[in-house]
């Protein structure tokens, strides 16, 4: 479904990503974790097709990502640092906006449901300036997830949730990941990790350090093999 | 590794640089003594028409410099090589200076030949709004972003700059058409058309000479910007190092 | 068309709600060429029948000003929450987001003419305008707006890269616009005082079309090198 090939990504004199080498299959629950700075955020970024590789290449579906491949931006959801929403606007209208620009159909009914899922109902009218962080993130999931992308890429979807809010993410990206989406989940949240992914992939220094299936492992396992990972070597 | 090595080694001015530079000092010499010594003077502006031949060489290098901005901005944005978007960027500062000379002797000029300082001749007006879009490409160049997106911005500003430079002259000249309905005399370009042969030649090689300033300029800038980036590299290097 | 003029339509419309909304850019635009206008009041004298010549000048001057004041906006918003990101990644065409803040640029400001123009006929005790002069009066204003709102539109994405956005699009915008204004100006000039003249008028509408529409395909053509992230 994704497919790094030998990606360097250089901005000013720095070279952030070093060959980044990754296959992730169809339907795949993939984290991936590494220390700040390692480049996920950037690599990030290029899946989803709002930078492009200095050199190497990304395919979709087989397809290299380039501008003017609308089916392939059509397929993919991404939620950044930002949010992308509209400070005076409600949750309502935010994903009408967006439904539009994806195209949605019926999009009246689809947004009441997620923001149903994401537990806002209370607040669809209320402009988003008014939001808790929290608040925030959930109706950003939920434009993240609108047009019903077969790709969604999370970027660090759980920092500063509460519980509840992570309980709700969580079983929005389980959800998803039954119907068949292949989701990749940028995070430093381990607990998260062991939940809800099948793979996990830890960056450094703009490569790929290591690469292993999750099955079966803990929270504990989780955090020594990082550490010998990433910070011992 | 390769990448070391290429870090410790400073570049070096090409072969063809310091060639050039032989050339042009000698060039430029002569070319003062042929304006100043040998030319004759003009009969009726006197002493102060000598300034013709520096006005016309820095307007045609001035627009040859954002010519040569347009053309390198357009292979940039293909592209995307930084050396495109080094030439662009050097082209610039050195056209903003021929045109601050444009700007500064064309006054003179009409203040003998007209008695006023400026006219809105149209060649005039329209290099002070080349002057205006150079301010306004260095301005974008300076701002503080990484050099991929400051090439990026600054050449689709080179282009668009280019596409108006030929407009804003053709308007200019309509609109002066409309200010003054009788022509006031020719521009100082055009005043050349009845020179002698001595002045002629005295021209032609002070644009050349001019001409090859520039081209000395622009090899002397580059140069610089690679050393300028060759420290950014250590610098990034360095950091590097510092960091793990 | 799909991924071109519909998105387009959508973001204008958005501009447009939120306008509707907030009615801050508008706001704020009419209430700075009221003050132009008053400022022009006391700068050069209404009750003088010779200061009727300046009129075409002051109409480009307040729409100038008025517009970069719209235009700064236009961009700077989009940048909060890195909307701007939202439009590269949406499965659109760069150019939409081009001509959906050109249409909403472009309507804020004919709001804004619609009302100070009549504004300084009326202080300035204008009135000798005919029904042909105010026919070519609107084909003006229409073009010179079209084509320094292109180029605005253009310039104030290019712009808001930077920190101090509203300081560099001045800088950019005037001179590329040096054209359309002179044109503009010329134009507005002929029709409102020597309408004999209005062959020469003509030309003039004929160098903003041959602008506007140099200006507006080349925005469209660009634009994605200045989305580009
Ligand atoms: N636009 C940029 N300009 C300069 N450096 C950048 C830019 N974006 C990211 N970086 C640098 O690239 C490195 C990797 O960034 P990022 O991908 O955000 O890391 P992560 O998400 O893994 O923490 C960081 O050191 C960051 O400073
Ligand atoms: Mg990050």
């Amino acid at each position: 479904m994704i497919q790094s090939n030998n990606i360097i990504k250089t901005i000013g004199e720095k070279m952030i990503l070093r060959g980044m080498n990754l296959e992730i299959a169809s339907g795949e629950t993939v984290a991936i974790i590494g220390p700040n700075g390692a480049g996920k955020s950037t690599w990030l970024k290029i899946t989803a097709g709002l930078l492009k590789p200095t050199e190497g290449s990304l395919l979709i579906d087989e397809e290299p990502l380039k501008k003017d491949k609308y089916e392939l931006q059509q397929i993919i959801g991404y939620l950044g640092h930002q949010s992308f929403l509209y400070e005076h606007f409600s949750p309502v209208e935010n994903l009408r906006f967006f439904a539009k620009l994806y195209h949605v159909k019926k999009p009246d009914k689809r947004i009441d449901d997620l923001i149903e899922e994401v537990g806002l109902t209370f607040f669809k009218y209320e402009p988003v300036r008014s939001f808790s962080r929290g608040m925030i993130q959930r109706l950003a999931i939920a434009r993240a997830i609108l047009h019903d992308p077969k790709i969604l890429l999370l970027d660090e979807p759980h920092t500063g949730l509460d519980q509840q809010a992570v309980d709700i993410l969580n079983k929005v990206i389980l959800r998803l990941k039954k119907k068949g989406v292949t989701v990749v989940l940028v995070t430093h949240d381990f607990p998260q990790v062991i939940k809800t992914c099948d793979r996990v992939i830890i960056l450094k220094n703009g490569r790929v350090k290591d690469d292993i299936p999750l099955e079966g492992q803990d929270v504990n396992w989780l955090y020594t093999h990082y550490e010998r990972q990433a910070i011992h070597s | 590794m390769q990448q070391d090595k290429g870090l410790t080694n400073l570049p070096e001015p090409s072969l063809l640089h310091r060639v050039m530079v032989m050339i042009t000092i000698p060039a430029v010499v002569v070319a003062l003594y042929l304006v100043f010594i040998w030319s004759p003077v003009e009969r009726q502006m006197g002493v102060v028409q000598k300034i013709f031949y520096f006005h016309v060489g820095s307007a045609w290098n001035a627009f040859l410099a954002f010519g040569v901005v347009a053309v390198f901005s357009i292979l940039f944005l293909i592209t995307r090589k930084r050396i495109y978007d080094m030439i662009a960027g050097v082209s610039a500062e050195i056209g903003v200076v021929f045109t601050a000379i444009v700007l500064t002797t064309g006054p003179i000029w009409g203040r003998s030949a007209w008695n006023v300082w400026w006219n809105w001749e149209p060649r005039l007006t329209t290099t002070v709004i080349l002057f205006f879009i150079y301010i306004a490409y260095i301005t974008v160049r300076s701002l503080d972003m990484e050099w991929q997106k400051k090439g990026r911005l600054s050449a689709v500003l080179g282009v668009i700059g280019a596409i108006n430079v030929p407009i804003v002259y053709m308007s200019v000249r309509w609109w002066e058409s409309t200010l003054h309905p009788v022509v006031m005399g020719e521009g100082v370009e055009e005043s050349g058309g009845g020179m002698e042969p001595s002045m002629l030649f005295t021209f032609i090689f002070t644009v050349l000479t001019m001409t090859l300033v520039y081209t000395v300029l622009m090899q002397k800038g580059i140069y610089i910007e690679k050393l300028r980036i060759h420290v950014a590299k250590l610098k990034a290097k360095q950091q590097e190092k510092m960091i793990s | 068309m799909k991924n071109l003029l519909l998105p387009a339509l959508v973001i204008a419309g958005k501009d447009l709600y939120s306008e509707w909304k907030t009615r801050q850019i508008v706001t704020t635009m009419l209430i700075f060429s009221s003050l132009i206008i008053v400022t022009f009041s006391f700068a050069f004298d209404p009750s003088n029948q010779s200061v009727r010549v300046l009129i075409p000048g002051m109409i480009w001057i307040i729409t100038i000003f008025a517009a970069i004041l719209g235009l700064n906006r236009s961009f700077t918003t989009e940048q909060s929450n890195d909307h701007i990101h939202a439009f590269v990644v949406a499965p659109i065409d760069a150019s939409s987001v081009f001509l959906g803040k050109f249409i909403a640029n472009f309507i804020f400001v004919l709001i804004v003419q619609i009302i100070a123009i009549p504004l300084l006929f009326l202080l300035f005790d204008f009135r000798v305008l005919t029904i042909e002069s105010i026919f070519y009066l609107v084909g003006i204003i229409f073009l010179g707006t079209f084509g320094f709102v292109s180029v605005g539109t253009f310039l104030a994405a290019l712009s808001s890269n930077s920190k101090s956005s509203e300081m560099l699009l001045p800088i950019l915008l005037l001179p590329l616009a040096t054209p359309v204004v002179i044109a503009a100006v010329q134009a507005t000039r002929i029709v409102l005082i020597d309408l004999e003249k209005l062959s020469s008028a003509m030309s003039w509408m004929q160098l903003m079309i041959a602008y506007d529409l140099i200006f507006f395909v080349a925005g469209l053509l660009l634009f994605e090198y200045v989305l580009e992230v």
